[in-house]
């Protein structure tokens, strides 16, 4: 710690050493209690997918033995896999919590929104999410957004600030020293924060095997009928299937990211375990978004775009 | 570097490297973090092809590995750099997260806020020039931000012949003039970061050198302290008290050490009010412990029933911080609209904010060459200064050089809630002279 003292501990034969996943928890439990501790009305952004169960998971240890003192947001698009959803209600019946739900379909349906020709409906969500934190006047909304994910988020502060429009400034960003977070924000204005800003995939993973924490079931190997569009296994649903020219066939898959299913591709794999997942991920040569996202790849800023207009 | 299963079994036992690169992008530190994850093999194949798709577009031949850094359309555009990134690789012996701080725009605040977590930095500089200005002002703010680690990377040594006493030469000096300010390590390493010579690879062109290359310094680096050895803090972040049938007397003390080791039975002391007490026991996120250390988030219970909120230190009794309300401290002022004497400010030092006055700007530094300018009146973007504080409540601050965490703090403009300053509580750089008399009693007083 001081500049005096000598480093005599290495690795981690270190007596006081804390493993990457211990300093990675510690370090995001620190975040949720920041958040705690000076905002009125947090909310955690909770779509049933991993991150977001992580999310849940640290803020769970952060407050034990009590309740976790935020509420929890789920943009629904309408074309979320019945497994999650049911997933998302099990979690919030079995830890007593508030769920608000933003749907895109009612705002489709109120002609709020228009369906895009191409059926994509994540980058609907922007609209309900940003009139829901606006609405319901949430000062500080967690998400699970993590740097490594994409090159914009590596640009991303832990503690981001948003204008009443929830509009992201890189060129606005406050400069993050330390562990200082500065939470200030002017009315109407609120503050993203990204606990899980230095996990990479991998960590979320070993993460989840170490903690033993449940997942929906499509995250592990399972047969499915699916059908190839734009390189990628589409699950069909309410939200369409295949059409023309495009065959369904039944395939050993599994999700790596869960999102839309109109936009979420799955990945042939044989996984069935949480080691097996391990095992995959640390093996595989695509990023996580690369894989099975057929939203970033709408333009080379596609994320960057959407972040700007209050999108995670 | 393979991913190979059993590499990865034991990953979560390894350590985390936070380090940050200085340099200008002249010096090829994009080329050189480009090297780096690519040669340890941490770019991915799609991002690979989106970079030799934008590199063939752009009619260049071989992919342009400084594309690998380039995040935002501004960037990419105009080619302006927008403060600091994060990025994240792993090796089989350590995950990294390096913050890759842009080097010619708004240097010094973009280099201070990199620093500010790093465990190492990363000097680059250009074999041809050896060390200039700025790589002074590299050296100084690693010195001020107290990173226990230097790397000098002496780069582009294929344009110079490989010749050792080119790289002798640099490295000579750069280590007088940083030891001088005290940093306490430094390691110089030749390399050529876009013939990949020393970066991952040890070189077949610089056979004089036997050192570690860049990525085996990054692997091999000490980061635990002797934590021992630092007395504890802890600040309280949150009291939680569940007050429900299970639990219904349950009050503890939710926090991260931010230095040292807690124990249960242990007295202490609660900051700024003075109260003593007891630990009685110490949860470490659900799982009852008798010791804890930094940086772990615990929760503390307290044998007695004292009122304790957040903002609250706890120390041990035997070691406990003095208060103050008047801060004298170096800061780096990272916002556009300046800081002058008089302003009144918010100051957020750990997890306490409190109202504060800029009583006195006694002297500004210039980073090029240490001199001093006595009450510049103002401190305007990228200007480090001396400050003097006085806060409208104590608080329980420790000196920077004893502590990064408990003594560093935020200055905050209360209008709009612009972080104005980063501050460091104390004297600005080590002294080297500590077991001579010394001859100046000021010190580096600037």
């Amino acid at each position: 710690m001081t500049a005096t003292v000598a480093h005599v501990h290495e690795g981690t034969d270190a007596p006081y050493a804390l493993s990457h996943l211990d300093a990675l928890e510690s370090e995001a439990v620190h975040i949720f209690r920041e958040v705690a501790g000076e905002f009125e009305k947090p909310v955690i952004l909770f779509s049933g997918g991993k991150d977001s169960i992580v999310m849940l998971h640290l803020a769970l240890k952060a407050f034990a033995p009590a309740p976790v003192p935020f509420t929890l947001l789920h943009v629904d698009t309408g074309h979320n896999f019945p497994e999650v959803l049911d997933y998302r209600d099990r979690a919030v019946a079995k830890h007593g919590l508030r769920l608000h739900v933003a749907s895109v379909q009612e705002y489709i349906d109120a002609g709020k929104l228009r369906e895009r020709p191409d059926g994509v409906r994540n980058p609907l969500q922007t609209v309900p999410l940003t009139e829901a934190i606006q609405s319901l006047k949430f000062d500080a909304v967690f998400g699970g957004g993590r740097r490594d994910e994409e090159k914009a988020r590596a640009k991303e502060r832990v503690f981001s600030l948003r204008d009443e429009f929830s509009q992201w400034d890189p060129r606005r960003q406050r400069p993050e020293l330390w562990q200082l977070y500065n939470g200030r924000h002017a009315p109407g204005e609120h503050v993203r924060v990204f606990p899980l800003s230095n996990w990479t995939e991998l960590d979320v993973w070993q993460y989840i095997a170490r903690e033993k924490i449940e997942l929906p079931e499509i995250y592990f190997a399972h047969e499915r009928e699916v059908f190839q569009r734009n390189g990628m296994w589409l699950t069909a649903g309410e939200w369409g299937g295949a059409k023309e020219g495009e065959t369904t066939e039944t395939r050993l898959i599994r999700y790596r990211t869960v999102g839309d299913m109109s936009c979420t591709g799955a990945v042939d794999s044989d996984a069935t375990t949480l080691d097996a997942v391990i095992t995959e991920i640390a093996a595989s040569r695509l990023t996580e978004r690369g894989a099975t996202r057929a939203d970033d790849k709408l333009s080379e800023a596609a994320m960057e775009d959407r972040k700007r207009e209050g999108y995670f | 570097m393979t991913s190979t299963t059993e590499q990865f079994a034991d990953l979560s036992a390894t350590t985390l490297l936070r380090f940050a690169t200085a340099g200008s992008v002249d010096d090829g530190k994009s080329t050189l973090v480009g090297r780096l994850l690519h040669d340890s093999k941490s770019v991915l194949t799609d991002q690979l092809e989106a970079v030799e798709r934008v590199s063939a577009s752009r009619g260049q031949d071989t992919p342009d590995l400084a594309l690998l850094t380039d995040g935002l359309r501004a960037e990419r555009e105009q080619g302006i750099t927008i403060d600091v990134a994060y990025r994240y690789f792993a090796t089989a012996r350590r995950r990294f997260i390096l913050a890759d701080t842009p080097g010619h725009v708004q240097y010094t605040r973009n280099m201070v806020t990199g620093a500010s977590t790093a465990d190492l930095a990363v000097v680059l500089v250009d074999a041809r020039n050896g060390v200039i200005e700025q790589t002074r002002r590299h050296a100084a703010v690693a010195a001020l931000l107290r990173v226990p680690h230097v790397v000098l990377a002496v780069n582009k040594m294929d344009l110079v012949g490989y010749q050792e006493s080119v790289f002798a030469s640099i490295a000579e000096e750069f280590t007088a003039y940083a030891t001088g300010l005290g940093v306490p390590e430094i390691t110089a390493i030749p390399i050529s970061a876009l013939a990949g010579d020393n970066v991952v690879e040890p070189s077949a062109n610089m056979d004089w050198y036997g050192g570690p290359t860049v990525l085996e310094h990054l692997e091999t680096v000490p980061v635990s302290h002797d934590l021992t050895a630092c007395p504890a803090r802890f600040p309280v972040q949150y009291v939680i008290r569940p007050q429900t049938a299970e639990n219904p007397d349950y009050r503890g003390y939710a926090g991260q050490i931010a230095s040292g080791v807690l124990r249960v039975g242990e007295a202490v002391t609660v900051l700024p009010s003075g109260r003593t007490s007891v630990i009685e026991g110490i949860d470490a996120l659900g799982e009852s412990v008798d010791i804890a250390w930094a940086p772990q988030s615990v929760t503390l219970r307290l044998k007695d029933d004292i009122d304790i909120s957040r903002g609250d230190l706890i120390a041990p009794s035997s070691s406990s911080p003095a208060t103050t309300q008047d801060v004298v401290a170096t800061v780096c002022h990272v916002a556009d609209q300046p800081l002058a004497v008089g302003a009144r400010v918010l100051i957020k030092h750990t997890t306490r904010t409190v109202k504060a006055i800029v009583k006195e700007i006694p002297s500004r530094l210039t980073l090029d060459d240490l001199s001093q300018h006595p009450n510049p009146g103002q401190l305007v973007a990228n200007d480090i200064g001396r400050v003097v504080v006085r806060t409208a409540e104590p608080l329980a601050l420790d000196s920077y050089a004893d502590s990064r965490r408990t003594g560093s703090f935020l200055l905050i403009d209360p209008a709009d809630g612009t972080t104005l300053a980063a501050g460091m509580v104390g004297e600005s750089f080590a002294s080297t002279a500590e077991t001579t008399v010394q001859a100046d009693e000021e010190g580096w007083d600037f």
